[in-house]
Formats: C-alpha cells, structure tokens, sequence
C-alpha cells in the first residue's frame, strides 16, 4: 500500500468517525422536525394598525388636553383614520397659540391645512414604519415571554416571510387551544376611575350625560357582579375615565391566587414607578369605584377603601387553569397589538411515530433494492459504490446533526434522492470505466481515465440540482427547507464519496495485485 | 454484463415525432387545467383538513351523515391503510381572517362527529391554511419554480453553448408540464409537498440533460468532422445506458417510498415516479433534439462549445 492510499484512507476513514461522533447516538443529535415529532405550527399577523391607532388616538388626546390648558376650548380635535386626525374650530385671533401649541405632534404628523381654523394631521411615513416596525418586535418578544413560561422544549418564535407576520413552532405541545390563547391574548391590563355605573346597557350609560359623551370619559362593557347579587349574568357598561391612572406596564408580576370567596383570582403588585402613581391616584379617590379593565371589558370594579400602594387583585369567575393563565400572559407583558392566525398545523404525536416508522423502512427499502441491483449488475465493484453510499449516508446524517439541521419527512425523502445521486455517480463512473476498458486500455489506467473524464460531469450535475435545492430552500417552510438542507447536503458530501472515497476504494483493491481484469 | 453494448439508436431522426407526442400530453393537460382549474390543495387555495383517528371502524356514509352538520362543501375520504381506521376531512378555504373563525372549520368537524356518536377518535392532525398564507404560498411557488429554471439555464449557458440551455430548460419545463398534466389525469392536488417534488424533478431532470451535453462537448472536439446531428445522437448512444440505470435505480429508490413512505409523501413520490419518467425521455429525445434544432444554421461541430470545457 503507497503512503498516499494511506493517507487517503486514514482521510476517509477519520471523516466517518467525526460523522458518527457528531450524530451518535441519533435519537439525542438528529433533531425532528414538527412532522416526526408532533407539535404545532402557527403562523401569526400582527395588526400593526392597532398600534398606529393607540399612538394617533393618544397623540389626540394629548393634543385636546393642550389645547384646553391653552383656553383654545373652542377647538375639537377627531382621530379619521388609524393614522389621521383632524383639528377644526379654531378662532383666527388664536393661530399662533395652536401652532406653538403644535411642536411635539409635528415631531411625528404632517400638518395641512384645510381652509380656514381647520387642519389635518398624518403621520409621517418614516413614523410609520418605524411603528409598525417595533411593534411586531414587541409582539415577537412578549410571545417569546410567554412560550418560554409554557415550557415548551426547543421553540421557534421568529419574523416570518412578510413584515408583519410571526412563525411560531411549539414542538410536542398537545393542548394547541390552550397555547393559541395565551400567545393570543392581549393581556392589557387597564385601571381606571370610575365615574358612573354600572348601567344595564350602552345607552342608558350615555343618556347620563345628556347623550353625548365628553371626550374624557368612555364607555366601557363590563361583566355583572354575579356571585354578589345573586343574580342572572347580565351586561353591564360603566363610564370611565379615559386616561389609566396605572397600566399593566407598571407591573412587576402576578400570581394566581385565592379571592376571599375561595374563588381562583389573580394577584398582581406593581414596580416602584406604578407603586407610586397607584398610591397617589388610591389616595386622593378614597370611596370611589376603581375599574380593572382587562382587554378593553371591565373585569371587577371594587370600591376604594384605603391608600393601595402594592398590590391588586383581579377578580371573576375563572377557573384554577385560567387563572394562572391571565396571571402568565400579565406576567409577560401585554402584546402591542391584537394578533390574529393565518396558519395553523398541528401533527399528533402518534402520526409523527407512524411518519417517522414510515420513513425509515422506505429509505431502507431503497437502500436494499438499489444496493442489490448494483451488486447484481457492477459485481464487486458494485460494493465499491455500496461503500460510498453508505459512508455518504453518514456524513449527510453526521453533517445535519453537527449544523443543528431539522430532520422532516421530507428531509427523509431527501434522504432517498441522494442516495439516488450517489448512485448515479457510481453509474457514471462505471460506465464510463467500462468504456474506458473496452478501448483496451490498462484496468489502472481506464480507472483512473473514467474518474478524470466523469469529473467534470459530475460537478456540473451537482451545482444544477444545488441551484434547484437553493431555490427550495428560498420557497419553503418547514418540511420543506428539510428537505433542500439534506438535498443540499447531500450532494455536497455526495461529491466526496463519489470521487474521492469510491476512487480510494478502486485503489485500494488494485494496489494489492497486477490487475488485468476488474470485477465491474 | 452491458446493457445496450455498442448501442446505435436513432433517437435525433425521430426528434419530431418525439415533440410532437409530448405537446399532445401537454396540450391535454393544460386543457383539462383550463377547463378544471389547476386543483389546489389547501396550501395553496387555504381551506381546512381534520384527520380524525378512530379506535374502532367506522361506515363511511355514517361519518358523512355526521359531517352534514358542517357546513360548506367537504371531502371526507380515508387516510393511509383501511385498518388504520383514520379518516380525512376537507372544508373548503376560509373567509375570513378573524382568529376565532380561521379554526371554526377544525371545531365544527370535532363537534359533529362527537355529537353524532360515530366512535371514539383523536384528532391526529389538523390543518388549517388562510387565504393570506394561501396565496402568499402560490406566489412564492411560481417564483421558486421559474428562478430555478433561470438559474440553471443561465449555468448552462455560461458552461455549454446557449442553444443547450435553451434545450435543457425546453426538456425541464416539459416535465414540469407533463408531471402537472399527468398529476391533474390522476386527480391529486397541488400541495406544498407537491411542488418540492417538482422542484426536485427540475434539477433531477436537467441532472441528466446535463450528461449528454457533456459528453456531446467531449465528442465534438474528437469527432469534428461529423455533423452536429450525428455527434449529439452518437452521445446520447454512448450514454443511454447509464441514462437508463440511474433512473431505474432512482426509480426503486422512490418507488420504496411511495410504498412504504406512508400517506403524507405518497403524493410526493408519485410526482417524483412521473417526473423520473418524463425526465429521461425528455433527455433522450426532447432536450437534444430542440438544442439540435437551435443550433441549426451553426456551423456543426465548431470548437465553440469547446471554449468553456477545458
């Protein structure tokens, strides 16, 4: 045996134990893909809108209150769009107040003017974009929060395709429903003054005020105090203060708890900042109602009692589940906006099994039948390509567990076309050998012609599949991307066991003897 | 052993012929897609499939009577082997993108079939596609599909002559087209499984396009006398019997998972069994025979193609 063939051998033969080493033992390296192992897949959009609307509405808001401070009350100011508001009403003589009155809202809107006293507000494009940019990070990272209290083992929360768009993937998760509605749930927890109320509907609510509403109050559905009164579930609407004395970003956790009753309830306490408005805010409405509005319904409206500087509670007839539900999506952080589902799959653990079960007995079903027809029909020299498809096998298995690669049916599918292009790069060779030898060459010297001439073969087939599998890879989800990483894999591994180990392999059997015949 | 020793077919002289019988495949297909409409699956036009497993057999037309409760057209038809007792149900695509009303579909499902007492069941996979996915899904299809083409052609080009290109990519859109005529004759729908296999079938296709133009590059250069015609024929001659085992060979290899690789690839395979098929013969006699055609007015046997090979 030269000392090259040694080498190349000693190359070969260290490229296997690596490959072995890296996915060894494979139930622990190989990682499965939702379709093997079961789980659910979910495709949300976030409605950036929601946030743009907040912002003009708050920016609105804000503006009005400027603009009473400023004793310009004869102005109003409407949200038009979830990006435009309007402001009419104002007197000549006062112009000057309004616009320096402007300088803070011209950060973010464009102003226009629409005839005299009159102007209209959008926002700017750039604002925009950087808006609805950072609400879907926000969104992504309270989902993030929110699957990593769940428990769920390897996660994917990640932007999908289009911008507004997030993918999440919760392998070996079995109660999608209850997933789905923590992820989903706004959790914005609202406190706010009540001002009147309750009333038994809508209306009644704003007859209060002589039917129309002023801009600092609204109307808000709330649910009836069943257990105290002892009666039927009705709707409820309270008038509220617009503006929340504390918001849910003040908190600093909550607990599923107890109420008085036994009743599951959930415990909150706030940060020093919240600790300080809350107190402050307790203090000075002593015997009045406080309003716990979570996502836009009054949960509870208890009456003041005291000063509260920490703690609150939630209360409602929810059950032990639910309760520590609301108390981790709390927890979390509330979402920035309403999300709502475009895709959903969710494969059972027992189909994975019977996927996976599948899979393997048709990739070792192909492996045989192809096996046994090279043997058959290349004799010896047909193990010499059984050898490298085999060590291709490992490296491809090998290389996927090293990058973390996701095994999925289809992946397994691209388990089997390689080993039809391996196959067809012995072929090639073979063939191209046996014309080499029908040309009365030497066995040396036609083996060493056939991989010389098949060589450049053999890399021009390999990059034409690689662009199809790259563009495979651009157009798939999850199985699919499976099956272009092992595809790609494949072939790229696939060019080292058919030149260079099955060209070894050749070597190795012709290196021992004067060969005047080859077993092909 | 040598299959086809010394093989000397005249494929180039039946190249009309060949072209002639594939545009009829094709021509029929993409009649029936027009007046059919290309069959989505719910990847691709959204909708809802429920595959229920039941722990005893149940009568077909009593779970259908039990589904009459949900509305909207459904399939109901039986999924992997009859004993596994599992069955699929497909509602069309849903309306609108409201959270609640996007798994309306999944629960109605569950709901009538618990209500009507068919037997016990889990629900071993569900899925539900919007129409934004949908579409989104379609659009990214077309897109992977045609930049793959172009992308090969344009490697084709760089490395061999442009006609060769344009002969490969006339071979690989003729099996896209054949593979989608014959998957429409056998009534499957196009899913995301589906298209990855056509995909597959570009590059296996052009693989083996490929092999022949190399060889013709490589019989071009010692044979210069011969006309362009006669070298390109002898090549695919020299070549027919590798041509041939390797697809056999792939073939068993995705003939194995079509038998055994269970009911979510079986639509797969069966597009990659069609398209090995077409993929040959398009090798054989459509790929060479259009290069041949282009190349027409050339000069034969120039060292053009040569320039790029060294």
């Amino acid at each position: 045996m030269g000392k090259n063939l040694r080498w190349k051998l000693l190359v070969i033969l260290g490229v296997v134990a690596l490959s072995v080493f890296a996915f060894y033992p494979p139930d622990q390296k190989v990682r499965l893909g939702l379709d093997l192992k079961g789980g659910v897949h979910l495709v949300l959009r976030v409605q950036t809108d929601d946030a743009l609307r907040l912002l003009t509405d708050g920016t609105a808001e804000q503006l009005r209150e400027q603009l009473r401070t400023a004793g310009l009350t004869g102005a109003t100011v409407a949200p038009t769009s979830t990006t435009a508001f309007t402001v009419t009403g104002v007197p000549p003589e006062q112009d000057a107040v309004f616009r320096s009155a402007l300088t803070t809202v011209e950060l973010s809107y464009d102003r226009s003017s629409n005839g005299p006293g009159s102007y209209s507000f959008q926002m700017k494009p750039n604002i925009i974009v950087d808006n609805r940019e950072s609400t879907v990070n926000q969104a992504l990272q309270t989902i993030e929060r929110r699957v990593n209290e769940l428990g769920v083992a390897e996660p994917i929360v990640a932007r999908h395709s289009a911008a507004d768009q997030i993918l999440v993937q919760l392998p070996g998760v079995t109660d999608v429903n209850r997933a789905k509605e923590i992820i989903r749930s706004t959790a914005l927890l609202e406190l706010r003054l009540v001002e009147q109320g309750p009333f038994p509907d809508e209306a009644s609510a704003a007859q209060a005020y002589g039917g129309s509403v002023p801009p600092d109050i609204q109307i808000m559905p709330g649910r009836a105090e069943v257990a105290a009164a002892g009666q039927p579930a009705g709707a409820v609407y309270y008038a509220l203060r617009r503006v929340p004395a504390v918001t849910g970003r003040d908190l600093r956790g909550a607990t599923p708890q107890m109420d008085e009753y036994n009743r599951p309830a959930v415990g909150f306490n706030f940060n020093t900042e919240g600790a300080q408005k809350f107190g402050a805010f307790t203090g000075a409405n002593i015997g009045r109602q406080l309003a716990v509005v979570l996502d836009g319904r009054v949960q509870t409206a208890p009456r003041i009692e005291s000063r509260i500087d920490y703690d609150g509670r939630i209360t409602g007839t929810f059950t032990a589940q639910e309760a520590a539900d609301l108390a981790l999506t709390l927890r979390s952080g509330a979402l920035p906006a309403s999300l709502t589902y475009l895709e959903e799959r969710t494969v059972g653990p027992s189909l994975g099994a019977a996927s996976v079960r599948a899979g393997v007995m048709a990739a070792t079903g192909g492996l045989l039948l192809v096996m046994l027809f090279m043997v058959a029909y290349y004799k010896l020299s047909g193990f010499n390509a059984l050898i490298s498809i085999t060590i291709n096998l490992i490296i491809l298995l090998g290389l996927m567990a090293y990058l973390g690669a996701t095994m999925t049916l289809p992946g397994i599918a691209g388990f089997i076309l390689t080993i039809g292009m391996g196959v067809d790069s012995n072929v090639l060779i073979f063939e191209r050998i046996k014309e080499e030898l029908a040309t009365a060459k030497g066995v040396k010297q036609a083996v060493a012609a056939g991989f010389d001439r098949v060589f450049l073969t053999i890399l021009d087939t390999h990059v034409a599949s690689l662009i199809s599998a790259a563009f495979l890879f651009q157009f798939g989800t999850g199985p699919i991307r499976g099956f272009a990483t092992t595809l790609t894999i494949g072939l790229l591994s696939n060019v080292f066991t058919a030149v260079f180990v099955s060209r070894t392999m050749f070597e190795l059997a012709l290196s021992r003897r004067q060969a005047t015949k080859l077993s092909i | 052993m040598r299959i086809f020793e010394n093989a000397n077919y005249n494929f180039i002289q039946w190249r009309w012929h060949a072209i002639a019988f594939s545009a009829l495949i094709i021509v029929a297909g993409l009649v029936s897609i027009a007046t059919r409409g290309l069959p989505l699956g719910i990847d691709f036009s959204g909708g809802t499939i429920v595959v229920l497993k039941f722990q005893q057999p149940v009568r077909e037309d009593a779970l259908r009577t039990a589904l009459d409760a949900v509305p909207g057209e459904k399939v109901v038809q039986q999924y992997g082997e009859s004993a596994a007792n599992e069955w699929l149900v497909r509602l069309p695509e849903v309306t609108t993108e409201a959270g609640a009303s996007l798994e309306q579909g999944a629960r109605a499902v569950v709901d009538a079939v618990t209500k009507a007492n068919v037997g016990q069941f889990e629900v071993i996979s569900q899925e539900i596609v919007g129409p934004v996915i949908g579409a989104d899904l379609q659009r990214k299809g077309i897109y992977a599909t045609l930049a793959s083409i172009v992308g090969i052609t344009i490697y084709i080009g760089i490395r061999f002559r442009f006609a060769f290109a344009i002969g490969a990519i006339a071979a690989t859109l003729h099996d896209v087209l054949v593979t989608l005529a014959v998957l429409t004759f056998f009534g499957y729908d196009l899913s995301l499984n589906i298209v990855a296999a056509i995909l597959t079938i570009t590059g296996y296709s052009v693989n083996d396009t490929i092999v022949i133009f190399d060889r013709v590059r490589e019989n071009l250069r010692s044979k210069r006398r011969d006309s362009l015609e006669a070298v390109v024929n002898t090549s695919v001659n020299q070549t027919l019997s590798r041509t041939l085992i390797t697809a056999g060979t792939t073939f068993m290899a995705v003939l194995a998972l079509y038998v055994f690789g269970g009911e979510v690839l079986e639509g797969f395979a069966f597009t990659m069994l069609v398209g090995i098929i077409s993929g040959t013969y398009s090798t054989v006699f459509i790929a060479a025979a259009i290069a041949i055609i282009l190349s027409g007015k050339q000069a034969p046997g120039r060292p053009q193609a040569a320039r790029k090979a060294s």
